[in-house]
């Protein structure tokens, strides 16, 4: 078997302290091959959104080790780590965060800014993302005038501008309407099938977790083996 | 991110907020604008200061005199020497001023670094007529590489055989001239009382009417043809000795740093001399002047702290409103390091358009209200610009305020850089 895209071992998180200590992860493993589709599915508080954020190296675990790719994430240096969320991984957030103010094509193009490509492959780039969303009309818009659908099609844009490995996706149809977010979903599982990118989504969508390819089941911040609530 | 994309990022994010943004450059804008002009200030008066010191004598000479034998209180009288010769007395009472003889100029000539040495022969004359008007006292003094300020014709020319003066533009008037164009070239006769009492009259031309000034005797400046010649008149008939006695003489060094001057100035005390500097005579007045503009620079830079702590208010507020935008960044992989440098940059912004604009505008009326000045209420000092301003010192003050924002922008700045990219995102 090859080596695991993602893996985790024991992970723990706890936040706050004395009576205010709250554990949201107690001993999570487990192994995301490249390629896979993956829904991280539990109720809100479960500790789902804590393992993403653990996972897509956005917060530091309490204990545990995560590899990414076969490598030790905390043995990064901070330049390494930087240029692994830029470039390895994509986000898909569900409030959004563009800046209102800015135009479509600048949001789209905020990472590539980050990565310091120049001004021009930036915008050629963010077009070329743009029209394979479909949003090629909307580039110099302000992103306040979007409709929610289309601005979360502007958020996997930037997502997918840097090319990435991994996609992370929170709640991708939460704030939006079921047709709306049915063309999401369409988006995010051909980018799965036909781009070869992993995609992790954390939902506490049941019906949206059937599409997956694989389930991970989590409850108090600790992994169950199957959907109990729902079967029950 | 790029350097350049750091900087095209603060500036677009800090024309984002408006008002906040104008309100703190305008705190900066005082600053800027008071440190502008109270540097000016000093531009202008050192520079008016440097130009009168220039009119009275030249930087690289000393003025030497034979150390006055004071006789102190209660010490009784001092020894008669045969070898030591009086002036007539003069100064306060108790003192004896000690005349220069060949030998002490031959003596302060051996001065290492000393290039010449000229006695200084006091010349009084009584008079001075033109064309047969009235006649006014005059006091003349030679030129010994003073440079008048002059408001017509031309400077001395110590070289030239002709007899020449340059006289104060209050002579103007009452000599009969309409204006200082007609004096430039007219002859006048100086008349001057020899040893016996008898008036001689000596011709001279006048080359030039100096501006009236600030430091300047109202006397003539004159060449060395003309002082040769009074100088004879007035010794006609006097004992020879009296020829070969001055009063003091301007010893002349080559450009020299401050510590060479102090070291000849000293041998020349040890050898019983009394050498002083234009300097000398006029670095008080300086002194005082720099304290003034010192004492102004200092509330000017209490107000640009005051600005700072504006721009820490700013960026700070800045910071809270766009923690989720820093965070989304830092998720994006954005280093701490851009982190700061983007808020830092967006104070050194600010303060950089608070400068800028404080100085142009300090500049634009600072030069209205000098000129104004000039021709008003100090229009009998000529020459003098109240406020002069020096690219570099403006410079430099638009470099001052940009690193005091800098300063006040890396406290935001740093705590913009530290937060964890999780605390944006975690919405749950």
């Amino acid at each position: 078997m090859s080596v695991p895209i993602l893996a985790a071992r024991d992970l723990t998180k706890t936040y706050g302290r004395g009576p205010d200590r709250f554990d949201a992860l107690k001993g999570v493993s487990l192994e995301i091959q490249r390629g896979e589709s993956v829904a991280i599915v539990g109720k809100s508080g479960s500790g789902k959104s804590t393992l993403m954020h653990l996972l897509a190296l956005l917060d530091t675990p309490g204990t545990g080790q995560i590899h990414v790719d076969g490598t030790e994430a905390q043995d990064l240096s901070g330049r390494r780590l930087n240029a692994l969320r830029n470039t390895l991984f994509g986000f898909v957030f569900q409030q959004f965060f563009l800046n209102p103010s800015s135009s479509v094509l600048e949001n789209v193009a905020l990472p590539l800014k980050i990565a310091g490509v120049g001004p021009r492959d930036r915008k050629r780039r963010a077009l070329e993302v743009l029209e394979q969303l479909h949003l090629g009309d909307k580039a110099k818009n302000k992103a306040a005038h979007l409709s929610g659908g289309q601005k979360q099609r502007v958020v996997i844009a930037r997502a997918l501008v840097n090319n990435p490995q991994v996609l992370f996706a929170d709640e991708p149809t939460g704030n939006l309407d079921t047709a709306t977010g049915r063309i999401v979903e369409d988006i995010l599982f051909d980018l799965n099938r036909n781009s070869g990118i992993t995609l992790i989504t954390v939902t506490h969508d049941h019906e949206l977790a059937q599409r997956f390819e694989r389930r991970i089941y989590i409850r108090d911040g600790q992994l169950i083996t199957s959907d109990e609530e729902h079967a029950a | 991110m790029k350097p350049l994309e750091i900087l095209k990022t603060a500036i677009a994010n800090s024309v984002r907020s408006k008002l906040r943004t104008t309100l703190t450059i305008l705190a900066i804008f005082v600053g800027a604008f008071t440190l502008t002009i109270t540097n000016g200030l000093g531009t202008g008066i050192s520079n008016y200061i440097d130009s009168q010191v220039a009119a009275v004598g030249s930087s690289n000479s000393f003025t030497v005199s034979k150390a006055s034998t004071n006789t102190a209180p209660g010490s009784g009288p001092q020894k008669y020497d045969p070898n030591t010769r009086v002036l007539a007395a003069g100064g306060r009472p108790g003192a004896t001023e000690l005349a220069l003889s060949q030998a002490d100029l031959s003596a302060i000539s051996a001065v290492p670094g000393i290039t010449a040495v000229t006695p200084v022969t006091r010349v009084s004359p009584a008079y001075i007529e033109w064309n047969g008007h009235d006649k006014y006292q005059l006091s003349v003094l030679p030129l010994s590489g003073a440079q008048p300020q002059l408001a017509a014709g031309a400077n001395l020319d110590d070289s030239s055989s002709q007899a020449q003066i340059v006289l104060p533009v209050s002579y103007v008037g009452p000599l009969g001239f309409s204006d200082n164009n007609q004096a430039v070239g007219q002859s006048v006769l100086i008349g001057i009382d020899d040893a016996e009492g008898k008036i001689h009259e000596v011709g001279a031309q006048i080359v030039g009417i100096e501006q009236s000034s600030l430091l300047g005797v109202s006397g003539g400046f004159i060449n060395k043809p003309l002082s040769t010649g009074l100088a004879d008149a007035q010794a006609t008939g006097a004992p020879a000795a009296a020829k070969n006695a001055f009063a003091d003489a301007t010893a002349t060094f080559a450009p020299s740093t401050q510590a060479q001057i102090n070291t000849m100035k000293s041998r020349l005390s040890s050898e019983g001399y009394t050498a002083q500097t234009l300097d000398d005579r006029i670095g008080t007045v300086k002194t005082v002047i720099n304290g003034i503009i010192g004492v102004l620079d200092a509330f000017a830079v209490i107000a640009l702290v005051a600005a700072g702590f504006g721009i820490v208010n700013t960026l700070l507020m800045s910071v809270q409103e766009r923690t989720r935008e820093i965070g989304l960044m830092k998720a994006m992989g954005m280093g701490s390091g851009s982190v700061f440098a983007l808020f830092s940059t967006e104070a050194a912004f600010i303060g950089f358009l608070g400068s800028a604009i404080g100085s142009l505008v300090a500049i634009g009326l600072g030069t209205v209200v000098s000129r104004a000045l000039a021709r008003g209420p100090l229009s009998d000092l000529g020459g003098l610009h109240v406020l002069s301003f020096a690219p570099a010192s403006v410079a430099g003050v638009i470099l001052l305020v940009m690193a005091i924002a800098f300063v006040a922008g890396t406290l935001p700045a740093w705590r913009a850089a530290r937060q964890n990219p999780i605390d944006a995102l975690r919405y749950e």
